[in-house]
């Protein structure tokens, strides 16, 4: 029972970074119509900025975060979207796609050559106090990670439902045209988004990167963890991105420890197929209409 | 007047020819990208530095080493065709690579060549394939893991062991032998567990071996994967010893994982904290040129460029077929050869033995516990 607790609660506090990863593709998508298959590379990097804030500028690492954050939401949302996604959409969505699988290979290629090939210690942003529940001991790095990644999206899901600039952005993303009529801009609501996409990829690398490391390949792993939990769930809910996330993070521990250390990976990817099969709008997701 | 130009452009070629130093090719194919890289760049930092020591020195048999580099991107095919290509472009004797996964692969093609190798491997199947060309630089893992079994039926008092290994050929030769030692030690395995080469996520792993009922955990990983393993047995409080062999306790390892490593125990061929003047000369020397820590694959790099110097000096030719041949049998003794660091013999598989030592991390630096003999 202790065994299978600790590995709900590893599987969970997994799952809810991968949620804060897949809930950015989620985003994108009901925005502009974007799948950004370098959403992996967009969480690996984050935590690059912090190791140059740190460790090459000898900043403090609340500071280093702050700007780290800061530098995501502006190369990772606002450039992101000015310099790629404006240019390519009206090409339509596949050479979008091969777009950001472009931009995701030379993030990638850039952070190998001009800081390090090799794997970078990061540090942890928690003690390494550990609580027992049940019998099991749950390390408050976990327990902080799952709270913080929750968090995250319960606060962005009230943004969304619960103001006025939140609600411009769901009428944004289910009818442009109409949003248009009625006065929304929506070209700023679609950057909102694009920056939002990049706040959240920068909490994710943060909270990631301790258990990881710091390595160039780190978003091979993420996106396509994320771009499935994204899928399981349902592609146009966040709900679905949360679950999904979720989902896959207890799915992929509980397979290591009782179906078959060799075949964790393939399991998350069975998991795919099938939803695709039976419910082809993920978990949560909806055959019609779109909100973010 | 032309037959006049004639002999005079040919008397300063010929001249200029003459001024001219022939080089030595020498390749060094290495986990330069990937996930072996924490491992491939360092052992090729051993070796560029070595070569430049070599050079200063006036070089092998006068000539100087033109040290070419190769990265494997820790992809056994793509190694492979960095050895066919270091072969191709007349290499003289090849340096790497350092992931048994790639150099099982990667030794037949200079074995059909006749090309001799020196490996960073030390998984035990290297040297049991009966390649005449195939040699070390740090022996096998069926050597070092007799002296560990001991130290864990005896010093830690275990009889009930948990094995973490990578699922590649390093890690199976690991495995593999580690499994026999405990066999004839009277130890036994609680759990088995393997991992994937580059996994992230070791939380299931250590829930596993926690309720294995285990004295004692035996980890057999590369560099990346054993310091995320640590960090993931810290934060889930672990309270097992954790012992392994060699990679466990490098210092890039310790670098990674931070405090999470300290209190593990490792056998080790080569450490910069053995209390080896020479090793720690070329260890201060490397941190100062590098500005970071040289492990033992850095170590295994520097003295594999050495073992080309005085081989191919005892030969007294650039003759490949002689090099093996000499290679074969020989003992190098550090007081005449420097280079070589410490005391070393080759048996006819290419293995060799010289003395290791039982080391334990405190406060983030290896502490040497035990000078074991060479066997």
């Amino acid at each position: 029972m202790a065994e299978f607790l600790q590995i709900l609660i590893s599987g969970l506090s997994a799952g809810s970074i991968y949620a804060l990863a897949a809930v950015g593709f989620t985003l994108l998508w009901q925005a502009s119509q974007t799948i950004n298959f370098a959403q992996g590379e967009f969480v690996m990097l984050p935590a690059f900025f912090v190791l140059v804030f740190t460790v090459k500028m000898g900043l403090p690492m609340s500071i280093a975060i702050v700007l780290a954050l800061f530098l995501s939401v502006l190369l990772l949302g606002a450039l992101f979207k000015k310099l790629i996604v404006e240019p390519m959409l009206s090409h339509g969505v596949l050479p979008l796609v091969i777009a950001t699988i472009a931009l995701g290979l030379l993030m990638k290629e850039m952070v190998k050559e001009f800081y390090s090939p090799l794997g970078q210690p990061f540090p942890g942003l928690f003690p390494h106090d550990v609580m027992s529940i049940l019998g099991a001991k749950i390390s408050v790095a976990d327990f902080a990670n799952f709270v913080i990644a929750m968090g995250t999206i319960i606060i962005l899901q009230l943004f969304l439902s619960r103001t006025r600039t939140g609600r411009c952005m769901q009428a944004t993303a289910q009818n442009p045209e109409v949003a248009k009529i009625l006065g929304v801009d929506i070209k700023r609501m679609v950057m909102y988004t694009f920056l939002i996409n990049g706040a959240l990829a920068a909490i994710a690398s943060v909270l990631i990167t301790p258990i990881y490391l710091a390595k160039f390949s780190n978003g091979e792993v993420l996106g396509l963890v994320a771009f499935i939990a994204a899928i399981v769930g349902g592609f146009n809910q966040i709900r679905g991105a949360l679950v999904g996330g979720l989902l896959i993070g207890v799915i992929d521990n509980l397979s290591a420890a009782y179906v078959s250390a060799e075949y964790r990976q393939a399991v998350p990817m069975l998991l795919l197929i099938f939803i695709i099969m039976v419910r082809p709008q993920g978990l949560l997701g909806t055959t019609e209409g779109r909100t973010v | 007047m032309i037959r006049k130009l004639a002999l005079t452009t040919t008397a300063v070629a010929a001249f200029c020819a003459g001024m001219a130093t022939a080089d030595v090719r020498i390749a060094s194919v290495a986990e330069l990208s990937g996930a072996g890289a924490a491992a491939g760049a360092v052992w090729h930092d051993g070796i560029k530095m070595a070569v430049e020591e070599i050079n200063a020195a006036g070089g092998i048999l006068g000539e100087q080493i033109d040290l070419v580099e190769y990265d494997s991107q820790t992809d056994p095919q793509n190694s492979r065709a960095m050895v066919q290509k270091a072969i191709d472009e007349e290499t003289f004797v090849l340096l790497g690579t350092v992931y048994s996964s790639s150099t099982v692969v990667n030794m037949l093609v200079a074995q059909q060549n006749g090309v001799p190798q020196i490996t960073g491997s030390e998984s035990p199947t290297i040297t049991a394939k009966g390649n005449p060309y195939i040699f070390r630089t740090a022996f096998g893992a069926q050597k070092g893991l007799p002296k560990l079994g001991s130290y864990i039926k005896n010093d830690l008092g275990a009889s009930k062991v948990a094995v973490i290994w990578a699922n590649t050929e390093f890690g199976k030769g690991g495995h593999d032998a580690f499994l026999s030692v405990a066999e004839a030690q009277g130890i036994e395995i609680v759990a088995n567990i393997p991992t994937e080469q580059a996994q992230v996520d070791f939380a299931a792993d250590v829930a596993k071996l926690k309720s294995s009922g285990a004295e004692a955990v035996f980890s057999y990983m590369t560099e990346e994967e054993s310091a995320r393993f640590l960090i993931e047995a810290a934060k889930q409080d672990l309270g097992l010893p954790i012992v392994g062999d060699t990679v466990v306790a490098s210092q890039k390892v310790i670098d990674l994982a931070g405090e999470a490593a300290n209190g593990v125990a490792s056998h080790v061929g080569l450490t910069a904290e053995a209390p080896i003047p020479a090793i720690q000369e070329m260890a201060a020397k490397f941190q100062e040129k590098f500005g970071y820590g040289a492990d033992h694959n850095a170590i295994k790099g520097y003295i594999g460029a050495y073992m080309i110097k005085y081989v191919t000096e005892k030969v007294g030719s650039f003759d490949r077929q002689a090099f093996a041949d000499t290679l074969h049998g020989l003992c190098l003794n550090a007081s005449e050869y420097p280079g070589v660091l410490m005391d070393v013999c080759w048996d006819d598989t290419g293995e060799m033995s010289r003395e290791s030592f039982l080391v334990e991390v405190v406060d983030g630096q290896q502490k040497i516990t035990k000078t074991l003999p060479a066997n």
